[in-house]
């Protein structure tokens, strides 16, 4: 979007002073009825200032999360602390409100106040300000995040992108000691999604609050590429770099989750303690790959996941390399997708998606029906039991 | 026409509806928002007047108003005057008569209201009374209408608890309604008929600008629907 940047940056000089960082720590068990049996959310971690990714399945209890700090949720036990300030804590019998914790969240449907026009929305926070410091901060913002010419226009009036800002806007002016986000970019295209993570990190550069950003979209982790903390079942199961997080899949869901492009049934053939591999029989077709060893034994059936970006492509046979599968095959499509090159790759009877970039397709002038060689390396391959 | 009585019964019906906005919207915020486990039982004790025969309601309105009760004596040292059969005792006995009429539609829109704009309230810094003020009563203006008029349509129409607690005093408690009887006593069918016809076209009117209003008008759907600038 080519708006311009307006000249005073979002921290205004109305604007009250703010610790220089603030953290948050969450120690919580929440148990609630759940259509699958009772569900505890039981977590335990730290965000610093800036962007931290809460990634997981729907019904993982992030939500459930968000709602607890917030206050709109009572735990039942634990301790909530933002910027050195207990909100709850169980054992001294503490539960601020949620109206006093000035926290800001963007709710997943965004709450737009449905009678007020986009100015009112977000000068809504600002009730102990005079009207024209209201005035001024709001304006400020609705600038800062390019909504200036929608401020007399009501939720209903405006495209959700628009929506979003607007929300995100009412949310910030306040000046939060955190902000929860709870999918804010589920309904935007890419890069609606990019320049709206932009306008949000400037201002926290400007801000320095711990930023919870809950999102089970494999893709925006990568792009967000800040601190993750993965739940499942209500429960932390990792945490660390996106890098780290999403390649080590440790259970199924999640794996579906972290955007596996080829995930495959297959049998173990033999078991090869002695170099830490085994072999596996892919299920459909003929191809045998050698896999990382896990505890299985023969015969038994596993899930092999690979992500495409993993996979080489080889238009002679390669010799002398240190993967150890190297399986020929026929390219069947080529489709591109913003900047990378999707092929699909027929090997013994198995389809493999194979990404590139645009100056691979052609360097090694890709079409389809071209032999070529796919290339795995043992540890690109992720087990899940079946 | 008994214009009179006409006179006395649109005052009453309007103090009574203005008085019920202003007592009905802090009970039906407390029935919309309290989680006190026995809130059925005050639900249901509010619903009564719907159900109940208004001369058992009419009955106990003048047991409570008379020179024996409590209130009534209080009243007494108060003024110098009896509570039963005077205006003021009418506007009791109509007060509870019209309450749940409107409670209820109070309760259906404060409960209408989207809980996620609560929350977002709540998280922007307002109090919940602050949030009721600003978000609940504005998105429910349907609903306070409709209370508003539907008690002042259930007084104007009311007859049993006005003869018990009011009698029948010309210029102080005889209603249309009683009027309407007095003159069918009487065997005076025309008057009668006039009367009764003109109650029920009022009556009409009053509930078609409601459910307009509710269809084409307040609703909370228009805040979506209709551009509004």
């Amino acid at each position: 979007m080519a708006v311009k940047v307006p000249l005073a940056p979002p921290a205004a000089p109305t604007m009250s002073p703010l610790p220089i960082s603030s953290d948050l720590e969450v120690r919580i068990r929440k148990r609630f009825p759940h259509p699958e049996g009772s569900f505890l959310l039981n977590v335990h971690f730290r965000a610093l200032a800036g962007f931290t990714i809460l990634f997981g399945a729907s019904g993982a209890g992030k939500t459930t999360l968000l709602d607890c700090i917030a206050g709109l949720v009572d735990p039942d036990d634990g301790r909530i602390v933002v910027g050195g300030e207990d909100f709850y804590d169980a054992e001294k019998k503490l539960n601020v409100a949620a109206w006093k914790r000035n926290i800001g969240y963007v709710h997943q449907d965004l709450a737009l106040f449905p009678h007020l026009t986009a100015e009112e929305n977000v000068a809504y926070g600002l009730r102990k300000l005079s009207r024209a410091e209201r005035q001024t901060s709001s304006r400020e913002m609705l600038q800062a995040f390019h909504i200036e010419h929608l401020r007399d226009r009501r939720p209903a009036q405006i495209s959700g992108g628009e929506r979003q800002r607007v929300a995100l806007a009412r949310s910030l002016v306040t000046e939060p000691r955190a902000l929860l986000l709870d999918e804010p970019l589920s309904a935007l295209d890419r890069p609606t999604k990019s320049s709206l993570v932009g306008d949000l990190r400037k201002w926290n550069q400007n801000h320095r609050v711990p930023i919870l950003f809950v999102t089970h979209n494999g893709e925006e982790v990568f792009a967000l590429g800040d601190e993750v903390v993965m739940l499942d079942g209500g429960k932390i199961v990792a945490q660390g770099l996106p890098h780290d997080v999403m390649r080590a899949p440790r259970l199924e869901t999640v794996a579906n989750l972290a955007g596996f492009e080829n995930i495959f049934d297959a049998s173990v053939r033999a078991l090869h303690e002695a170099r830490g591999t085994m072999t596996c029989h892919l299920r459909k077709g003929t191809v045998e790959l050698e896999t990382p060893l896990v505890r299985a034994e023969v015969g038994s059936l596993l899930r092999v996941g690979i992500q495409a970006g993993d996979l080489l492509l080889a238009t002679e046979e390669p010799h002398g390399l240190s993967a150890r599968n190297i399986l020929p095959g026929t390219i069947r499509r080529l489709a591109q997708r913003d900047v990378i090159v999707a092929a699909i790759i027929e090997c013994g009877g198995t389809d493999f998606e194979v990404h590139l970039t645009l100056a691979a397709r052609d360097a090694l002038q890709l079409r389809p029906g071209k032999a070529v060689w796919v290339v795995v390396k043992t540890h690109s391959c992720h087990l899940m039991g079946i | 026409m008994n214009w009179e009585a006409f006179w006395l019964t649109v005052r009453l019906a309007a103090v009574v509806a203005a008085l019920l906005v202003a007592i009905g919207i802090p009970i039906a915020y407390w029935l919309t928002y309290s989680r006190w486990r026995w809130k059925f039982l005050v639900e249901a004790a509010v619903a009564l007047p719907i159900v109940l025969p208004p001369t058992v309601l009419g009955f106990y309105v003048l047991v409570a108003l008379g020179s024996r009760s409590p209130l009534g004596r209080w009243w007494e040292s108060l003024t110098g005057r009896t509570l039963a059969f005077t205006f003021e005792g009418l506007v009791i006995g109509s007060l509870l008569y019209s309450l749940p009429f409107a409670v209820q539609p109070f309760a259906a829109s404060f409960g209408a209201v989207d809980r996620t704009l609560l929350q977002a309230s709540a998280s922007l810094g307002h109090s919940p009374l602050q949030t009721f003020r600003r978000i609940v009563l504005p998105l429910s203006q349907a609903g306070l209408i409709t209370g508003f008029a539907l008690s002042f349509a259930h007084t104007l129409g009311e007859f049993g608890v006005v003869l018990m607690v009011g009698g029948n005093i010309p210029g102080v408690t005889r209603t249309l309604s009683i009027d309407i009887y007095d003159q069918v006593q009487a065997a005076n069918y025309s008057s009668a008929n006039r009367t009764a016809l003109f109650l029920l076209v009022v009556s009409f009117l009053i509930l078609s600008i409601v459910f307009g209003l509710n269809r084409y008008g307040l609703n909370r759907r228009t805040w979506a629907l209709s551009p509004w600038r």
